[in-house]
């Protein structure tokens, strides 16, 4: 946030001297994101370095092994193909990591884009937010399965189907920042002594959406992996053949009474890196954007 | 007054129009021939064309939506390819487990939140605080089949208190209707009441920090007193406001908690529809949700702006 922004009125400041409890709350919740950016790390590490750390094809099917309980060999047990579940939760993490981060980049980006452009031109702001607004009376899920339905499933048709219910938002967040600024004294300044319209949104207004777009791509990113997951639980996503951790959890809900740790295991991975990544936004929202943090 | 409810009446038009613009063009936007779609894999050409004549595919596009968009407003909402009936009947036909499902996780998470959060807020930095809101992130990232199975591994199969999985309607057998749908409640309403938790702590420690709220302390109501009636009813339009919002991320859970539990409903339905890739269904479902939340939302805004006469947006 640039200083113009994070000055206020006097009573603002006056007010956020005298909340007495955000303090003690601050100084108690600041370990938490480096705990949750070290898990991350370990989780990203794992599925990286899967090939390393396990010596087991995650597709190696050994029918005479099938549904066994976690023991020595199988530290997660195996599936009903026989599949070593640890090797295929680790290879797993490998297409949460890319799905998660495929869709926060890609809804920044075109959320950027399209929220600059309903900020900035009075004309262009009417149509764009009637579509965004018509785009978020969906649901996020219900959209993305009625998107997969559409074409032969693959990782990057799940990408486009998770992104596009993400991007509105993004759009409403870049174009309340652009709207805010060009308000600024600083803009008009800037506008009054020639500065062309590319520098002035390159240079002025862009880095002004840089601090609440990182918390907010690392929010989505969680919610495309938790999503990811819902549509292969559901059979509507990632093709069946990937070991995603939706797809593991999928085939395992089967034999849910009889193999359990067929979903357990898939599952705590699952819940561990969405945490992980929402505990490092929840770090980042009170570090980049404190305003933000006393709002939410 | 009439001017803005009739303002925000009207606002919603442009929004179900574009709903239907999007559902529209989903299927004839899509890479490929939306007939051979419809069609399968397996299809011949001569049941693609077929197809194609049936739906009106051949026509230009303006002329298709228009035509489209006239049998919506008369309530035609198409056949479904697969079982051969109209969608809307479909609907509403599993409409019942659905909307049972997304009240009683309603008034679960409501009862659950609020308090949770008027507490955490109230207490706000201490130990009490810190649980209920560390409990609240853990709610948003644990996936719902994970909760789900769970419940069912505990009460269901090593408690054998409540039933596996399915569903009873509660005109038929109210004792077995809440049997059944005590767990998915509990699953589904646990990042429902997350949310709900985390933007009633926000919006009391801000009506807390107001003057108002010193003055009557300080005239010595009871603190529950001052909670309640002074800090909670100035809170609740944000409160009101996310519980009409989160509806979004409630009817998403709807559809994976009811696949978890076997619940015949509207998510189940829709997942039939998919890999059928029976279109005019998916179409109904998603214009009928659609047209669910923002008619919710609409009836919350108008609710407020009749008693709370500051609200004029």
């Amino acid at each position: 946030m640039s200083s113009t922004q994070s000055l206020g009125t006097a009573t603002e400041v006056v007010k956020a001297a005298t909340r007495r409890p955000s303090r003690i709350g601050s100084m108690i919740r600041r370990p938490l994101p480096a705990m949750g950016a070290v898990l991350l790390l370990i989780l990203i590490s794992v599925s990286i370095g899967a090939p390393w750390i396990t010596a087991q094809d995650p597709f190696d099917m050994n029918v005479v092994d099938r549904l066994q309980p976690p023991n020595e060999t199988y530290f997660f047990g195996t599936d009903a193909f026989g599949r070593d579940i640890f090797t295929r939760t680790l290879y797993g993490g490998r297409v949460s990591l890319i799905i998660g981060v495929s869709v926060a980049v890609t809804s920044t980006v075109i959320g950027l884009i399209i929220g600059i452009i309903a900020g900035y031109f009075r004309m262009a702001d009417a149509i764009l937010m009637r579509i965004m607004d018509g785009l978020m009376a969906i649901p996020g899920i219900l959209l993305a399965i009625g998107l997969m339905s559409l074409t032969r499933a693959s990782i990057w048709v799940v990408i486009i189907a998770i992104t596009i219910p993400e991007v509105p938002r993004v759009v409403r967040l870049v174009r309340s920042v652009v709207l805010t600024v060009r308000e600024q004294v600083y803009i008009q300044a800037a506008g009054a002594i020639g500065t062309r319209f590319p520098r002035l949104m390159l240079k002025h207004i862009l880095p002004n959406t840089f601090a609440p777009l990182i918390v907010q791509a690392t929010y989505i990113a969680a919610s495309a992996v938790l999503i990811e997951s819902y549509l292969s639980f559901l059979g509507v996503g990632t093709p069946p053949e990937i070991p995603s951790w939706g797809n593991i959890i999928a085939e395992g809900r089967l034999y849910v009474q009889i193999a359990f740790w067929n979903i357990l295991f898939p599952s705590i991975f699952l819940a561990l890196m969405v945490l992980s990544i929402n505990i490092l936004g929840d770090g980042l929202r009170d570090m980049l954007d404190p305003r933000l943090a006393r709002r939410i | 007054m009439g001017n803005y409810v009739a303002r925000r009446i009207f606002a919603t038009i442009p929004v179900m129009g574009v709903v239907a613009i999007i559902v529209f063009l989903m299927l004839r936007l899509s890479p490929g021939d939306p007939a051979a779609i419809i069609a399968g894999d397996h299809a011949t050409s001569d049941e693609i064309a077929e197809i194609r004549e049936h739906l009106g595919l051949d026509r230009p596009l303006l002329e298709q939506f228009i035509r489209w968009l006239g049998q919506l407003v008369s309530g035609d909402f198409g056949v479904s390819i697969y079982m051969e009936q109209p969608v809307l009947g479909l609907i509403l036909e599993r409409v019942e487990p659905t909307l049972a499902l997304a009240i009683s996780t309603m008034i679960f998470a409501i009862a659950l939140a609020v308090p949770l959060g008027v507490i955490a807020a109230w207490r706000a930095g201490s130990w009490v605080d810190q649980t209920i809101m560390a409990l609240s992130v853990l709610a948003f990232s644990v996936p719902v089949f994970l909760i789900g199975y769970g419940l069912v591994m505990g009460f269901s199969l090593a408690l054998e208190l409540l039933p596996v999985q399915g569903f009873v309607s509660i005109s038929e057998d109210p004792i077995g209707f809440l049997q059944h749908i005590l767990l998915p409640t509990v699953a589904l309403g646990l990042v429902y009441t997350a949310l709900l938790a985390r933007i009633t702590r926000a919006t009391m420690l801000e009506t807390l920090n107001e003057d108002y709220i010193r003055t009557a302390r300080a005239k010595g109501l009871a603190e529950p007193r001052v909670l309640i009636l002074h800090a909670l009813k100035n809170a609740s339009v944000p409160i009101v406001t996310t519980i009409g919002t989160g509806l979004a991320l409630l009817i998403g859970g709807v559809v994976v908690t009811e696949s978890v539990f076997a619940v015949p409903g509207i998510g189940r339905l829709t997942i039939d529809a998919v890999l059928q890739r029976d279109y005019p269904v998916i179409q109904g479902v998603i214009l009928v949700i659609a047209g669910v939340y923002v008619l919710v939302n609409l009836a919350i805004d108008l609710t407020y702006s009749l008693l709370d006469p500051r609200i004029r947006y």
